[in-house]
C-alpha cells in the first residue's frame, strides 16, 4: 500500500484549525463591536488601514483569511463524508477552489490598499 | 438445541412512559422491573434478526450484564453473549445499549429508564444474537505491529531494556487499550469505510512508536500513513468518547497525522530526505517474528 499524499490538504487545514481557535473568535468579536460603534482602543480604522498597508500586515491578513478557508473548506468535506455524501472529489473540487478563489480575492483586494 | 424461539415472556403491558416499575424494598437494596429489548439471530434458523422482549427483576444496582446473566439462567439459556470478568477489564461484553456501544459490566441499569435496547456491536458481523465476530480488527490489530521492536537487539547476558518513568508516561494512556473494540462501533468512518485501520489498532500503534525501547515506527508507518490508515480519521473523536479506559484514540490519530506529515514533507520537500522505506534495514525488518 502506497502512503497518502494527504499531508499536502492536511497540513495547511491544521494550521488553519488553529488559527480559528485562537484567531477568528477575537476577530468576530472585534468586528461586532466596531459595527456597534465601540471601536476598542489602538484599533482605529486609521491605525487598521496602515497596518494593512504594511506587507507584514497583508501577509498576517492573508495567511489567517486563506488559512481558515482552507481549514473550513476541509473540514466541510470531511463533514459531507461523515454524512455519507459518496462524491468526495467533487466535494473536495468544488470546496478547495472556492477557498483557493477566497484567498486569491483577498489577495487582490489586500495589494490594492 | 432446539432453536425455537423462547415464549417465556408474554407481550408486555408497558406502564405509562415506557417507565419500568420500581419496587422498593425498606431497609436493603431496592429491586426493579427491568424490560430489555434484545437483538436475536440464530444463522442456522433466522433469515433476519428480530428483537425479543424480556422483563426481569433486577437490584437496582446491577448493570445490564448482570441482567442478562439473569435472563439467561432464569428466562431464557438459548440467549448468547460474550463477556468473562464483570469488572471492565477484559474488553469481552461490548454492545450496543440504547444505539450506544458500551462494556454491559459497566452499563448500570439506575442510568437507563424504560425498555433497554441491547444489540449486538455495530459495524461487526453478527455471528449469533448478541455475538459478533472480531476477525476484521485481529486482523488489522497484527499489520500494525503492537510489540516492541527493539531498536537494538542484544543478548539476554547483557541484561534488561531500562525505561524510566517519563518515558513510560509518555505512552502508558494509549497502553491501557482492552482491545473491546467499542471505538470501532463508534467510529463512522469505519462503518462506512471497512478498510480503515481503526482508531484501536492505530493506537496501539502510535504506543509502540512512542516507547523509548522500541525502533519499529518505520516500518509501522507502512500501514498507518497509508489512505487507510490515519488520514481515512476525520477526527470525529465517538471513540475518545465511548472508550471505556480513557485511551483517547483521537488524540493518538491526530499525534499521528502530525508525525506522518513531517515524513512527507521530509520525504518530498526537503533535498536528500530519506524517505521511512528507505530508512528500514533488511535486518530490522525481518528478525522479529
Amino acid at each position: 500500500m502506497a502512503k497518502s499524499h494527504k499531508p499536502v490538504v492536511w497540513f495547511p487545514f491544521a494550521a488553519g484549525g488553529t488559527v480559528i481557535a485562537f484567531f477568528i473568535p477575537v476577530i468576530v468579536l472585534l468586528t461586532f463591536l466596531a459595527a456597534l460603534g465601540h471601536v476598542p482602543p489602538g484599533l482605529s480604522y486609521e491605525r487598521m488601514h496602515a497596518f494593512a498597508g504594511s506587507g507584514l500586515g497583508k501577509l498576517i491578513i492573508f495567511g489567517v483569511v486563506a488559512l481558515s478557508l482552507w481549514s473550513s473548506a476541509h473540514r466541510l468535506r470531511c463533514t459531507c463524508f461523515d454524512f455519507g455524501l459518496r462524491a468526495d472529489t467533487l466535494a473536495a473540487t468544488v470546496l478547495y477552489i472556492a477557498a483557493i478563489a477566497g484567498s486569491l480575492l483577498s489577495a487582490v483586494y489586500l495589494l490594492q490598499i | 438445541m432446539s432453536n425455537s424461539p423462547p415464549r417465556s415472556q408474554p407481550p408486555l403491558a408497558a406502564p405509562p412512559g415506557g417507565a419500568a416499575a420500581s419496587l422498593g424494598r425498606p431497609g436493603g437494596s431496592s429491586e426493579r422491573l427491568v424490560q430489555l429489548e434484545v437483538l436475536r439471530y440464530n444463522p442456522d434458523t433466522d433469515t433476519e434478526a428480530r428483537f425479543q422482549r424480556y422483563e426481569v427483576v433486577c437490584q437496582e444496582e446491577w448493570v445490564v450484564l448482570d441482567a442478562l446473566n439473569k435472563i439467561k439462567a432464569d428466562i431464557d439459556p438459548t440467549l448468547n453473549y460474550r463477556w468473562s470478568c464483570h469488572m471492565a477489564v477484559c474488553g469481552s461484553c461490548g454492545m450496543m445499549i440504547n444505539g450506544e456501544p458500551k462494556l454491559s459490566c459497566h452499563a448500570f441499569l439506575r442510568e437507563y429508564e424504560g425498555v433497554i435496547r441491547v444489540e449486538p456491536l455495530a459495524h461487526f458481523p453478527v455471528e449469533r444474537d448478541l455475538v459478533t465476530a472480531p476477525d476484521d480488527f485481529m486482523e488489522k490489530l497484527k499489520r500494525v505491529k503492537p510489540y516492541v521492536i527493539p531498536k537494538e537487539k542484544k543478548p539476554i547476558s547483557e541484561g534488561e531494556y531500562k525505561q524510566t518513568p517519563a518515558q513510560l508516561m509518555k505512552f502508558r494512556q494509549y497502553s491501557m487499550c482492552i482491545n473491546c473494540m467499542l471505538c470501532y462501533a463508534a467510529c463512522p468512518q469505519y462503518g462506512l469505510t471497512p478498510t480503515f485501520i481503526g482508531p484501536a489498532a492505530l493506537t496501539l500503534a502510535h504506543r509502540y512508536n512512542l516507547d523509548s525501547r522500541d525502533g519499529g515506527r518505520k516500518e509501522r508507518q507502512e500501514i498507518v500513513a497509508t489512505h487507510e490508515g490515519v488520514w481515512e480519521c476525520t477526527f470525529v473523536g465517538a471513540c475518545s468518547e465511548v472508550c471505556p479506559a480513557h485511551v483517547d484514540p483521537a488524540s493518538a490519530l491526530q499525534q499521528m497525522k502530525i508525525t506522518s506529515s513531517i515524513d512527507w514533507i521530509v520525504e518530498h520537500l526537503i533535498p536528500g530526505g530519506k524517505s521511512a522505506r528507505d530508512t528500514v534495514s533488511r535486518e530490522d525488518a525481518g528478525d522479529i517474528s
